[in-house]
């Protein structure tokens, strides 16, 4: 096994561009590994980390570096390939009759587009905070997708646009819908009078994807980013929002959705949602509902509740508090004696967190990397034991790699591995769609099903992968295409993802999975 | 604005991944991909510094006051003086050179050149290694023509003795400086510094001065800046290119000498000289230029750049809203066209004060006005107007005044801000000369270069410390 790098001298492209094209360059003839990344040294030390790196390499900030692993013939011509595919011009850069130079900043972007009203901001995090202070400044809304933002940058931004009376969706905001336009990682859902604001990305996929699919609306949904119901940030954007859309005359029905705010932001956020003169679901993953409920707010235990709540207010009924559908469904399968144990391979951190809370309650322990109970975190990330959840989203399995949305092949890898266990009985899967995913990820998936599946079954044994796929018949993949192949695999397929929870988890509960022998 | 939001299209900015943009374009919303890179070469204190000052608006109202008193000054040259007599704080064992401060052992080959013949033209020495030796005793001052409100095009000498031209912004009363243009060739600006340069420089200050100061007060003064506008008008930038500039100073000149009581021998030698040199316009460019900038300094909190100069080792600006302060870096070599016999190896790096005119918003922001110019990188006339283009999204306004034809007669982009040169990350142009590393080669190209970055970099930090420090 062979190392290689190269690094190119004061060229800069933004880390999701290079993700996608180190997953390129992996898939190079002879290639075992490969990351192309600005050469700070905190990336360095992750390519370190990764093994692609050995010893020191002479780069800044400023500098490109591509690191490859594999036969030692093969890189010279990848490396020579690797560059070359950096070098090509970015597509958006057309040979125009105008020799006017391509806006640099965002004042000079405002100069041609004087009209616009939001910047979309996805630099490396370390620079971010500025770029959205200037945006701000210069009477911006902003989406501020990058992660990475220090919490004193990010309360001191949020309270700066609130001052002038703009929002800061993010950072760490993943997806958004405004104004009918999908931004970033979000998906093509018909327009309509349910607003949602989230503090997670895939949550709002969810809840939206929903809503789309049994035939109801979007007017906004709001991201506000993973932190901004922290303690000292206190909601200052999930506020904002439920305002604007309290305000807001083409949205009837409100959704907020977050991992269990710190409880006086909750207070004051459901306040604020009592005060709205709208209903207003609530889904705090795994609160209480007794402590969500007040005379214009609707606790929702899942997403999907979330989803069928808001599609119920909307259509003036009160919200059913009995089991939602397709939750009774059992798994067409016969278990081998010994297949005992649920595997959740996860790309979306929200989809691994709430079935980590619905398994619990049926099956008790859940080992997770994101566990619920601190005490059932699974210590060897890439071991599975008993039932596991893993959220394979996680910075410990996207160092130097793209995330797994963008890139299956860790997650492939993981599932033949599970498949192999004999104590495995079912793989639960998530499959996101919309912009910003992999242009085809049931193409990507059939094949390892077919062999996980044909594997367990050599061994005598039947393998259930159970999953959802979260996206409309809009998106670019096109759900429907989707889950055809995903259903020729094998795959059982479920509207959601507590659905498929739910399913799994009544085979355990049922003796279907998990019989002695 | 959060509120209308709703009710408006959505038109999205979109710092970094392009992708985003594509999708907001193929889902039927408005985006606008912005050429994103780290600014400031990635420097984050410096990024943060950025974002304390942009639209920031006590700086926006900074920079209207420093922009107007720029574009209000009127520089006209009034009168020829002696250095020692009339520029502000001149010692009479003081040298003043191009540039930003430096001490004289780190000083480059031309300006020492150029030093020791300024030593040798006040007869402070009998020799060059006399001159050499007095230079390093540490007797003489050497200090920025800019301290003393003057400038000078490459080494940029002047020393107690030598004529200066004398220009007044009318406006505020102010007086700025600069020496007479010894033509090409062997030169003290280049470094020369044998006979022939120091008896011409004698000539100049014996002959050349007195005749032309007796025309100028039969005239009562040449408004600078009408000539400058219409040499702009007629191919020329005022920096790199004076040939129009040169010849209309003279034809407002040529009768009012006739009608002085100065010998006819030395009208016509005067006049040979003048019209022999067409660059002769230039240090009277470079006076009016700094007359306009000096009205402008000294705002607090503007984002203005007031001066550009370079001494041939680091290249330096001073901002107005940050005092007597100087923002240094290496000065950078020039990309241009060499005599035959020359190349790149033989260049000194950048020199002189003259950049004074791109500060001003002529020189190579003025370009488009002479695509002749360009033909000293080997680019044709659209690219020209494209330098142009360019520097309108790093200068604050368009100086009215400074019309350009082939941009439909709008305004100079001049004014420029730091703020914005960080941001954008376009760097200020510059026309400007070659001078030979050596002492005494003299000229051996011209081309165009670029400020250093460097430089705005401190002046943002320095001025946003400055900004929000005091609040």
């Amino acid at each position: 096994m062979a190392r290689a790098t190269k690094v190119i001298r004061n060229f800069y492209r933004d880390s999701v561009s290079l993700m996608q094209l180190s997953s390129t360059f992996a898939k190079l003839p002879g290639v075992e590994q490969a990351s192309a990344i600005m050469a700070s040294a905190n990336n360095i030390s992750l390519l370190k980390e990764a093994g692609l790196l050995a010893g020191t390499v002479e780069a800044g900030a400023n500098d490109l570096l591509i690191a490859l692993q594999g036969n030692a013939e093969a890189l010279d011509a990848a490396l020579a390939a690797a560059e070359s595919a950096l070098k090509q011009p970015a597509p958006t850069a057309g040979h125009g009759t105008s020799r006017a130079i391509a806006p640099r900043s965002l004042e000079m972007g405002l100069g041609d587009m004087i009209e616009a009203n939001l910047a979309l901001i996805s630099t490396p995090g370390e620079y971010a905070a500025a770029e959205a202070f200037k945006a701000v400044r210069l009477g911006l809304n902003v989406m501020l997708f990058s992660d990475n933002v220090a919490l004193q940058d990010e309360i001191a931004l949020k309270r700066f646009a609130r001052d002038r009376d703009l929002i800061v969706m993010g950072p760490d905001c993943g997806t958004a819908i405004i104004n009918g336009i999908p931004l970033a990682f979000a998906n093509v859902v018909t327009r309509g009078t349910i607003g949602v604001v989230a503090a997670s990305g895939t949550g709002l996929q969810q809840v939206t994807c929903l809503i789309d699919r049994w035939g109801h609306g979007i007017s906004q949904a709001i991201g506000t980013g993973s932190h901004d119901l922290h303690k000292d940030v206190g909601g200052i954007t999930m506020l904002q929002s439920l305002n604007a859309l309290a305000a807001d005359r083409s949205t009837s029905v409100i959704v907020l959705i977050s991992k269990p705010p710190a409880p006086e932001v909750a207070e004051h956020v459901l306040e604020a949602a009592d005060k709205t003169g709208k209903p207003v679901v609530v889904n705090f993953l795994g609160a209480d509902p007794a402590r969500i409920r007040r005379a214009n707010v609707f606790p929702a235990d899942t997403l999907e509740d979330a989803a069928a709540a808001a599609v119920a207010l909307a259509e003036g009924r009160t919200p059913d508090t009995g089991s939602p559908p397709g939750s009774s469904r059992p798994i067409p399968s016969t278990f081998a004696a010994g297949q005992r144990y649920i595997r959740g391979l996860y790309s979306g951190g929200t989809f691994c967190y709430e079935a980590s809370l619905l398994l619990k309650k049926d099956l008790g322990r859940i080992y997770s990397n994101t566990p619920v109970e601190p005490a059932d975190r699974l210590h060897d990330v890439w071991t599975s034991r008993e039932h596991t959840v893993i959220d394979l989203g996680d910075d410990l399995f996207t160092r130097g790699r793209p995330h797994p949305m963008i890139d299956h092949r860790l997650r492939n890898e993981r599932i033949l591995k599970e498949a192999a266990d004999p104590q495995v009985a079912m793989i639960l899967l998530d499959i996101v769609l919309g912009y910003g995913s992999h242009p085809d990820p049931a193409g990507e998936l059939a094949p390892v099903l077919h062999q996980a599946t044909g594997s367990a079954k050599k061994a005598g044994r039947q393998l259930a992968v159970i999953g959802f796929v979260c996206g409309t018949a809009s998106d670019p993949q096109d759900l429907s295409k989707q889950e055809d192949t995903l259903r020729s695999a094998g795959m059982i397929l479920t509207e959601s993802n507590a659905q498929a929870v739910r399913m799994a988890a009544a085979a355990v509960t049922a003796g279907q999975a998990g019989a002695s022998s | 604005m959060m509120q209308t939001l709703f009710q408006e299209k959505l038109h999205v900015l979109n710092v970094g991944l392009a992708s985003f943009a594509e999708s907001i374009a193929r889902a039927g919303g408005a985006a606008l991909q912005i050429e994103w890179a780290p600014p400031a070469q990635g420097q984050q204190n410096v990024a943060r510094a950025l974002a304390q000052l942009v639209n920031l608006p006590s700086v926006e109202a900074a920079n209207r006051t420093a922009f107007d008193l720029y574009q209000s000054a009127q520089p006209i040259l009034r009168d020829i003086g002696i250095a020692r007599e009339v520029l502000p704080d001149m010692g009479t064992r003081m040298i003043l050179h191009g540039g930003p401060p430096i001490a004289w052992q780190n000083m480059c080959g031309p300006m020492k050149g150029a030093i020791i013949g300024a030593i040798l033209y006040e007869g402070w020495a009998k020799d060059t290694a006399g001159a050499a030796a007095l230079a390093s005793s540490g007797d003489i001052a050497f200090e920025p023509c800019h301290h003393h409100a003057a400038v000078g095009p490459m080494a940029g000498a002047i020393s107690p003795s030598m004529p200066v031209w004398m220009v007044v912004d009318t406006t505020q009363n102010r007086p700025s400086f600069s020496n007479f243009n010894e033509g090409l060739g062997k030169a003290l600006r280049f470094g020369a510094n044998g006979p022939d340069v120091i008896n011409r420089l004698r000539w100049m200050g014996q002959t050349l001065a007195p005749t032309l100061r007796a025309g100028l007060e039969i005239l009562g003064g040449i408004d600078l800046k009408p000539l400058m506008a219409q040499a702009l008008h007629m191919g020329d930038e005022v920096h790199n290119r004076n040939v129009a500039a040169s010849s209309l100073f003279l034809k407002r000149l040529i009768v009012a000498l006739l009608k002085t009581r100065a010998p006819s021998t030395d009208i016509a030698a005067a006049v040979d000289f003048v019209a022999g040199n067409d660059h002769f316009f230039l240090n009277l460019s470079m006076a009016a230029c700094k007359a306009m900038l000096d009205a402008a300094h000294g705002v607090p909190d503007s984002s203005m750049v007031t001066a550009m100069a370079r001494n041939g080792v680091e290249f330096g600006i001073r901002v107005s809203g940050t005092g007597e302060r100087w923002f240094t870096a290496p000065a950078p070599i020039v990309d241009g066209l060499f005599f035959p016999g020359y190349t790149t190896a033989d260049a000194a790096p950048d020199l002189g004060d003259s950049a004074i005119t791109e500060t001003a918003g002529v020189g190579g922001f003025a370009m488009a006005a002479a695509p002749a110019i360009v033909k000293f990188v080997g680019g044709a006339p659209q690219d020209a107007i494209d330098n142009t283009m360019a520097m309108t999204h790093i200068t604050i306004g368009r100086n009215e005044a400074f019309t350009l034809p082939p941009m439909n007669f709008a305004g100079s982009p001049a004014g420029i801000d730091i703020r914005k040169v960080v941001d954008t990350g376009i760097l200020p142009i510059i026309n400007t000369g070659i001078a030979h590393r050596e002492a005494g080669v003299g000229q051996i190209g011209a081309g165009i270069t670029r400020a250093p970055l460097a430089c705005f970099t401190q002046a943002v930090s320095a001025l946003a410390e400055g900004v929000c420090g005091k609040r």
